[in-house]
């Protein structure tokens, strides 16, 4: 008999990911059912999920999940914690989601210090509407609506939501993080890990950022994509902790 | 033992909120409801409830979402311009299937209008409002009695049909103040083991109105339309008053309602043959009382605080039998008793016909 050295976490349903190739989408949720399995949290867990290309997160993730409309993830969070604060909640987003049009939620749901751990991705573009151009688009990408690149004078700069919501007094963790390497993958893990504990124990707001990768809109392979975002994404968003109560900085 | 009070409508919808259980409210101040937040910021909270005051009606409307997907007795309240901006999240909560509670003091429009009553809002509340093929059920209040008395109705109704409910008030209801009887309501809380609690189950709970498949959605669409076919044939309700003899009969709600009263005691006084349906369910709409009005040979007007919305409703449920004729005004003026019965008087003698859409012309 072979030993079994690794299984799928009975944190995901069984239940083929819709993503492209190359996308860490699925790597999240991956560690993110892991998480919940490790610590024992699938039946006590409500999740909430976006609208983006993670809109079919309920399909994967096995907790209670809420699909919640364009950007008010935090909103619908912020009620399912206050009403259920023996429960863990996480919500997920895009950059679209969390960064443009659902800015008042997440800028809020931090600023009173909700006790939920909110998980944000950004790839820099709105992937499943085709690739328009989001507040978190690079300086000189590309994109259907900015063909030319992003032109910090016609679109401004690219919006840094891990250090804007640093400076708010309530969030009590946010670390930016980017799973694009073994090293980077297990420190998201243990990051994922570490603020839904802090969230058992009544810290309040979580927040991490993960930088992720886009190879169908950005027009990379999948290799390509993981080289430009540490060599390249980066740059305009450095990783770090940002903010954790739990421990000296 | 009596428990009498003189209470405001906003307030007495409070009391309402908390005679029905609530568990959250979740608002945002707009004029002229704030009374319902401020004292629902101090009864949630003491009785151990949730109370949160939203960034915005789109943030509140969302945390109802959130509530209600979990399970709890929640509502929101708001007025006119700020119900427009819940229209997405109402979409959701009924795609959803979720029982919840939305209160609208309305006010005067269109845009930002003014902070006086108006009802403006009804083309909105019982047509959809926000995309897609859905209804929010909808009762109409016209004293602070049913203020608090419709707060726990709602409920129950919104849980019975696992579907948003509308209290649709106008600026006069919240702001007035009556002497009410804040009875005992007997409250029975639904199971909702749809509910996404992060409990143990043995399927995990999924709250979504997103449906890729065409057939898959047009089924969620008559499942919805299945459940206002049973709402319209258990639910309607109003009240006819001095309708048996009337040769014109008025048709109004809320305070349009209230007032039309005071018309048909006055009319009545001098000799006019008139009566009064108030509407008390906008949605479902008693369709087939006003056609059997209209068979049996009376005559309507329809009295608003809009430029004619309600009456489109009546309109159509006359079948072409009988005269709608129409009286509205709108702004934030309240409509008086003496220019509804001039215009009574006028219709009585000179009706617009049938098949004619009095408010257009």
């Amino acid at each position: 008999m072979m030993k079994q050295v690794f299984k799928r976490t009975e944190g995901l349903k069984d239940k083929e990911f819709h993503y492209c190739g190359g996308c860490l989408h699925s790597v999240v949720h991956r560690l993110i059912g892991e998480v919940l399995e490790e610590m024992g949290l699938l039946d006590c867990t409500i999740g909430i999920c976006p609208v983006g290309c993670a809109v079919f997160m309920y399909d994967y993730i096995n907790t209670d999940m809420i699909e919640a409309s364009h950007g008010r993830t935090p909103a619908v969070a912020t009620a399912a914690k206050r009403c259920n604060p023996d429960k863990l909640v996480f919500a997920y987003q895009g950059d679209g989601d969390l960064a443009s049009i659902g800015m008042a939620e997440i800028v809020h749901a931090a600023a009173r210090g909700e006790n939920a751990t909110f998980i944000f991705i950004n790839n820099g573009i709105y992937g499943m509407t085709g690739g328009q151009m989001a507040p978190t688009t690079l300086v000189g990408q590309k994109a259907t609506t900015c063909q030319f690149g992003r032109d910090p004078k016609v679109h401004g700069m690219p919006m840094k939501m891990a250090e804007m919501l640093s400076v708010l007094d309530k969030p009590y963790y946010i670390e930016r993080l980017a799973p694009t390497s073994p090293a980077g993958v297990n420190k998201t893990k243990a990051a994922i890990k570490k603020a839904f504990q802090y969230q058992l124990d009544g810290k309040g707001f979580q927040l991490l950022e993960i930088l992720c990768t886009c190879p169908t809109q950005w027009g990379m392979t999948p290799v390509q994509a993981l080289n430009h975002v540490d060599e390249v994404v980066k740059q305009t968003y450095p990783l770090g902790v940002f903010k954790d109560g739990g421990e000296k900085l | 033992m009596s428990n009498r009070k003189l209470l405001k409508g906003n307030v007495a919808f409070c009391y309402g909120a908390m005679a029905a259980k609530v568990d959250a409210f979740f608002g945002y101040p707009i004029t002229p409801q704030n009374e319902v937040p401020e004292y629902l910021s101090v009864l949630l909270p003491e009785a151990g409830k949730v109370f949160v005051q939203a960034e915005s009606e789109v943030a509140a409307i969302n945390m109802v979402y959130g509530a209600a997907a979990t399970g709890h007795r929640a509502m929101t309240s708001s007025s006119s311009p700020g119900v427009s901006l819940k229209q997405e999240g109402l979409s959701y909560i009924a795609t959803c299937e979720l029982p919840a509670v939305l209160i609208n003091v309305q006010r005067a429009g269109p845009g930002l209008g003014g902070i006086l009553a108006g009802q403006g809002d009804y083309f909105q509340t019982v047509k959809g409002g926000g995309h897609g093929d859905y209804h929010l059920i909808t009762i109409a209040p016209w004293s602070v009695q049913d203020a608090y008395d419709f707060v726990p109705w709602a409920f129950e109704l919104a849980e019975k049909y696992r579907n948003p409910v509308c209290i649709l008030a106008d600026g006069v209801i919240g702001q007035m103040q009556e002497a009410i009887e804040l009875h005992d309501v007997d409250v029975k809380i639904s199971e909702k083991p749809w509910a996404a609690d992060g409990k143990k189950k043995a399927e995990k709970a999924i709250v979504n109105s997103l449906w890729v498949e065409p057939d898959k959605l047009e089924e969620v669409n008559r499942t919805l339309h299945a459940k206002y076919k049973v709402a319209k044939e258990n639910e309607i309700k109003f009240e006819e008053y001095s309708v048996e003899d009337a040769d014109l009969v008025l048709v109004a709600y809320g305070t349009s309602a209230r007032i039309c009263k005071s018309v048909v005691d006055l009319g009545r006084k001098q000799g006019l043959k008139i009566g009064l349906l108030r509407l008390i369910t906008l949605f479902p709409f008693p369709d087939k009382e006003i056609l059997r009005l209209s068979e049996a040979g009376k005559n309507f007007l329809t009295v608003e605080m809009s430029m004619g919305q309600m009456v489109e409703d009546v309109f159509m449920s006359v079948c072409g039998k009988s005269s709608v004729d129409f009286y509205g005004r709108t702004g934030g003026n309240i409509l008086t008793v003496s220019e509804i019965l001039d215009y009574a008087q006028k219709v009585i003698k000179d009706p617009c016909g049938p098949c004619t859409r009095s408010w257009e012309i």
